[in-house]
C-alpha cells in the first residue's frame, strides 16, 4: 500500500499496470498526481454500486437526450451512444497555458501558410516548403489562387489533435482543418458530468466551457461580407445520414440559427437564398459542415446532392462567406504536417511551442528505404485520411497487411507517411467497478474571428479497448470531459 | 422557416396523430369482438382495415393476437403504429434544432419504448395496458409541445397536420362506419347496437362528450352530427376545419407575403360547408359523397399547402 492511500483507493485501483507511458493520474511510483487527489478521495469514498449507478443514470441521460452518432455500413441500430468515460481528465492551469500558447502560435502560422500559398507562394519561392509536395497535394484548390477571403481567415473553426509523450510533454498529432467535429460531446459531456459529480466542481476550480456557442456565433459574424450588418448566418448539413449529424442540430440550436442542407438553397445572380415558407432569404455566412469536393456540384464533384449549386461562385463573388474557406485540407496533408514547424519560423520568427511528432516524408528516398525497413516498428498513414482509416500500425499489423502497404508505398509514396509508434499517455477509466488505464488524446477546440480563441477544454478520446491506441469514435474510441484546473 | 422544416414538423404530427387513431381504432374494434353476437371477427376486421384507409398487408389470418401484434409492432408495414412511431421521430429528427429538447425527449422515449423488448411482453400480458401506453405517450407529446415550444410558424405547421390527418381520418372512418349506422331494425339486437355506437364514439374519444351534449341517448343522426358538426368538440370534423383555418391564418400571418387565394378558398368553403349544413340535409340528402367530399378537400389543401410553402418554384419566388 502507498502512502497516502487508503483500503478503498487500492481496492479501486486493483491491480492497475503502469509502464513508461505517461498516466495522468498516477506518478511512476504509484502515488497519486497532486491535482488527481480530490478526485481518487471522492471515488474512494463512494459506496460499492455508487459509481455504476451514476453510469447508468448518465447512459439514460445520453440516450434520452439522442446524444447518439451513425454508424456507417449497419443496417440496424445505426444509431449509438457516443461511449463516454465518467472519470474526468484533469489538466492543470499551467499545462493548459502552454497548449493554449502553442496553438494559438500553430493556427495563426498555418492560415498565413494558407493565405500565401492561395495568393503569392512566397514560402514556394523561397524554398522553404517543396513546390510539388503542395502542388500535388489533393486537397489543393487551384479555383481559390487569388480569392479574397473576408478578414483573410481561412481557418474559422480547427480541432487539432494533441499527445502527451512519456515526458508529459504535448505534442500536435494533427491538425483537423477542414470540418473538425466532436465539439457538442465536449458540451454535452460537461453538462452530463455536472448532474453526475456535482460535488467535485464546487471542490476544483473547472473552467467553464458552455460559452463555445456563442463565441462560434461571434466568430462567424466577424466574417460576414461587407455591408451586411445583421448577417443571416447557417449552419450547412450533409444531412441526417452523417455521422456527425447530432451536433450540427446540436451547434445549430445553441447558436439560434437555422440548419440548412444543400436541398434549402438556392443560387440566383450570385447571391445565395434559403427556401423559407416565407420565399426566398438571403444567405450571408455559412458555417460548412460539408466537404469541400461536395459543396458545389458545379466546381467540385459533379455527382454530389448534398451541396449547392453556384455555391462557389457567390463566394468568389464575395456575397456570402463559407468557413471554413475551401481548399484548408491543403495544410491538413500528413505530409505538408511535417512542415508546420518550419512554416512557424517562417512566418512568425518564433520556435514552436507545442512540437510535431517526428515524421517521415515517404517521397524522400533515404527516409522511404528505413521505413520500408521498418515497417513493423512504425505508423504509416495516408496523407489524405483522417478519422483512422488508411493507417498501418507497424506493432500490431500482420505480415501481410505489411506487404500490401509497402506495395502501396512504392506504388505512390507521395500518398504515405510514417511516424514512430507512439506511446502516448494513459488515464483511468471506470472499467467494471475499477480503475484502468486506457490511452488518450486531446482536441481542444480552437476559434479564429477577430482573433484566436480557444474555450479551455476540449475533447478527451479514449481508445476504451485495453491496449488499443485508435481512439476514433468510428472504431471503438470514447470520450471524457476535460477540466482546465483555475 | 425553412420550407423543409415546415415539412417535417407537418408530418411529424400527422404521423403521431395517425398512430394514436390506429391504436384507437384498434382498441374499440378487440373490445367489440368480445361481444359474441356482433358481426363476426372477420368482419370487423375489414372494417377496421378499411376505415384505416384500406390498409394492406394485414389480412385477417383467424389470429386476432397475431393480427393485433402486427398492426402494432410491424415496422415494415406503413400501416402499424411501430412505422408511425419511426416515421415521426425520424421527422423530428431532421429538425432537431426546430423543436424543444423537452418535445424531443418525450418522442425518443416513446419510440425506443415501442421498439424494446418490454413492450412486446407488456402487450402479450395485457393489451389494452399496452395500447394506452402508447396514446399516453402521444398525449404527453402533444402536451409538451404545447407548453414547450415558440407558438410560432413551427408550432403552426404541427396543429395544421394533426388537425388535416384528424378530419381525414375521421371522414374515412365515418365513410365505412355510416351505412352500419343505419342499417338495422329498430329494437332488434338494441344491446349489441348500443355497444356498436359507443365503440364509434370510442373511436374519437367522443363518448363522455356526446354524453354530454346528448345524453346518453344513443341515436346514429345524432353521433353523426356531434362528429361531424360540433363546433366544440376537438375531434368533431368542423372543430380541425376550423383548427386547419386558424393554423393558416396564423401562419399567413407571420410572413409578409401575400396570401395565396387558392388555398384560402378551399379552406373557406369546407368551413361553410360544414358550418351551414345540418345534419337533416346531409341524411336525406347523399351522406357517403358529403363524406367523400371532405376527404378530397382535404387532400386539396394538403396539395395547395405544399405548392405555396414548401415546393414552391425560384421563378414565382423571385417575382414578388
Amino acid at each position: 500500500m502507498n502512502a497516502g492511500h487508503s483500503v478503498e483507493l487500492d481496492t479501486l485501483f486493483g491491480d492497475y499496470p503502469l509502464d513508461q507511458a505517461f498516466d495522468e493520474m498516477r506518478e511512476g511510483n504509484g502515488d497519486v498526481r497532486l491535482h488527481y487527489r480530490a478526485l481518487a478521495e471522492t471515488l474512494a469514498r463512494l459506496p460499492h454500486d455508487e459509481l455504476q449507478r451514476r453510469k447508468q443514470s448518465a447512459d439514460l441521460a445520453f440516450l434520452t437526450q439522442g446524444i447518439t452518432f451513425t454508424v456507417y455500413g449497419r443496417d440496424e441500430g445505426t444509431e449509438r451512444i457516443f461511449p463516454y468515460d465518467l472519470l474526468p481528465r484533469l489538466i492543470t492551469a499551467q499545462e493548459w497555458d502552454r497548449i493554449e500558447r502553442g496553438l494559438t502560435q500553430r493556427i495563426t502560422a498555418l492560415n498565413l501558410f494558407l493565405r500565401d500559398v492561395y495568393s503569392d507562394a512566397k514560402i514556394l519561392n523561397d524554398r522553404v516548403i517543396p513546390r510539388e509536395l503542395v502542388y500535388s497535394c489533393k486537397h489543393y484548390r487551384r479555383q481559390m489562387r487569388g480569392l479574397q477571403v473576408p478578414r483573410n481567415v481561412y481557418i474559422a473553426v480547427v480541432g487539432s489533435d494533441l499527445l502527451r509523450l512519456n515526458s508529459g510533454e504535448f505534442v500536435v498529432l494533427e491538425d483537423n482543418l477542414r470540418v473538425p467535429s466532436g465539439v457538442s460531446y465536449m458540451l454535452t459531456n460537461r453538462r452530463v458530468m455536472k448532474r453526475t459529480f456535482p460535488q467535485l466542481f464546487t471542490s476544483y476550480g473547472v473552467r467553464p466551457i458552455e460559452h463555445y456557442a456563442q463565441l462560434l456565433l461571434s466568430t462567424l459574424r466577424s466574417l460576414a461580407p461587407e455591408g451586411r450588418p445583421e448577417p443571416n448566418i447557417v449552419l450547412l448539413t450533409p444531412g441526417v445520414f452523417n455521422s456527425a449529424y447530432f451536433e450540427h442540430t446540436y451547434l445549430a440550436r445553441q447558436m439560434g440559427i437555422d440548419l440548412v442542407e444543400g436541398r434549402d438553397l438556392v443560387t440566383h445572380d450570385n447571391i445565395v437564398y434559403m427556401r423559407t415558407t416565407d420565399g426566398l432569404r438571403r444567405v450571408d455566412v455559412i458555417y460548412r459542415r460539408v466537404d469541400d469536393d461536395f459543396s458545389d456540384p458545379l466546381i467540385f464533384r459533379a455527382d454530389s446532392a448534398l451541396g449547392c449549386a453556384g455555391l462557389f461562385n457567390a463566394y468568389r463573388a464575395g456575397n456570402v462567406t463559407v468557413t471554413n474557406a475551401f481548399g484548408t485540407g491543403l495544410a491538413d496533408d500528413k505530409a505538408v504536417y511535417a512542415y508546420v514547424p518550419r512554416m512557424i519560423r517562417y512566418y512568425l520568427d518564433e520556435d514552436p511551442i507545442l512540437p510535431n511528432v517526428e515524421t517521415y516524408l515517404l517521397s524522400e528516398e533515404k527516409e522511404r528505404r528505413h521505413v520500408l525497413a521498418n515497417l513493423d516498428k512504425l505508423v504509416v498513414k495516408a496523407v489524405g485520411e483522417s478519422g483512422g482509416y488508411g493507417m498501418l500500425i507497424g506493432p500490431h499489423s500482420t505480415a501481410k497487411q505489411r506487404e500490401e502497404f509497402a506495395r502501396q508505398i512504392e506504388a505512390s509514396p507521395r500518398n504515405y507517411i510514417a511516424q514512430p509508434t507512439l506511446d502516448f499517455s494513459r488515464a483511468p477509466c471506470l472499467i467494471n467497478n475499477h480503475l484502468e488505464p486506457r490511452h488518450v488524446d486531446l482536441r481542444p477546440y480552437i476559434l479564429f474571428g477577430d482573433k484566436v480563441n480557444i474555450v479551455p477544454g476540449g475533447l478527451t478520446r479514449v481508445a476504451l479497448e485495453k491496449g488499443s491506441l485508435v481512439v476514433n469514435s468510428s472504431q471503438g474510441g470514447g470520450s471524457k470531459d476535460t477540466w482546465i484546473l483555475e | 422557416m425553412l420550407s423543409r422544416v415546415a415539412d417535417s414538423l407537418y408530418w411529424m404530427s400527422r404521423y403521431l396523430e395517425r398512430a394514436e387513431n390506429t391504436v384507437r381504432q384498434l382498441d374499440v374494434t378487440m373490445s367489440l369482438m368480445l361481444d359474441p353476437g356482433g358481426a363476426s371477427a372477420e368482419t370487423r376486421w375489414k372494417r377496421l382495415t378499411s376505415s384505416l384507409g384500406k390498409a394492406t398487408g394485414i389480412e385477417w389470418n383467424g389470429d386476432l393476437e397475431d393480427m393485433a401484434r402486427i398492426l402494432v409492432f410491424d415496422s415494415l408495414n406503413p400501416a402499424s403504429v411501430n412505422f408511425c412511431v419511426s416515421a415521426a421521430r425520424e421527422n423530428a429528427r431532421q429538425v432537431r434544432e426546430e423543436i424543444s429538447t423537452e418535445q424531443w425527449q418525450r418522442l425518443n422515449r416513446l419510440f425506443h419504448h415501442m421498439h424494446s423488448p418490454q413492450a412486446q411482453v407488456q402487450f402479450s400480458a395485457n393489451i389494452n395496458d399496452s395500447l394506452a401506453a402508447v396514446i399516453d405517450g402521444v398525449h404527453l407529446f402533444k402536451g409538451v409541445s404545447d407548453s414547450t415550444m415558440i407558438h410560432g410558424q413551427g408550432w403552426q405547421f404541427i396543429r395544421l397536420g394533426r388537425y388535416l390527418e384528424r378530419a381525414y381520418a375521421t371522414a374515412t372512418m365515418l365513410e365505412v362506419y355510416q351505412p352500419l349506422l343505419f342499417s338495422r331494425a329498430e329494437g332488434e339486437h338494441s344491446g349489441y347496437q348500443y355497444l356498436e355506437l359507443v365503440g364509434l364514439l370510442r373511436s374519437c374519444t367522443s363518448f363522455e362528450a356526446y354524453c354530454q351534449v346528448y345524453t346518453a341517448d344513443l341515436s346514429p343522426d345524432r353521433i353523426l352530427e356531434f362528429l361531424l358538426l360540433n363546433r366544440d368538440f376537438p375531434h368533431a370534423i368542423r372543430y380541425t376545419v376550423d383548427g386547419i383555418r386558424q393554423a393558416m391564418e396564423a401562419i399567413q400571418r407571420t410572413g409578409g407575403r401575400r396570401a395565396p387565394d387558392e388555398l384560402f378558398a378551399v379552406i373557406g368553403r369546407l368551413h361553410a360547408m360544414l358550418g351551414f349544413t345540418s345534419i337533416g340535409e346531409i341524411l336525406t340528402g347523399d351522406a357517403a359523397g358529403f363524406l367523400h367530399t371532405i376527404r378530397e378537400q382535404c387532400m386539396r389543401i394538403h396539395e395547395l399547402i405544399y405548392r405555396y410553402y414548401v415546393h414552391y418554384s425560384v421563378q414565382s419566388a423571385l417575382a414578388v
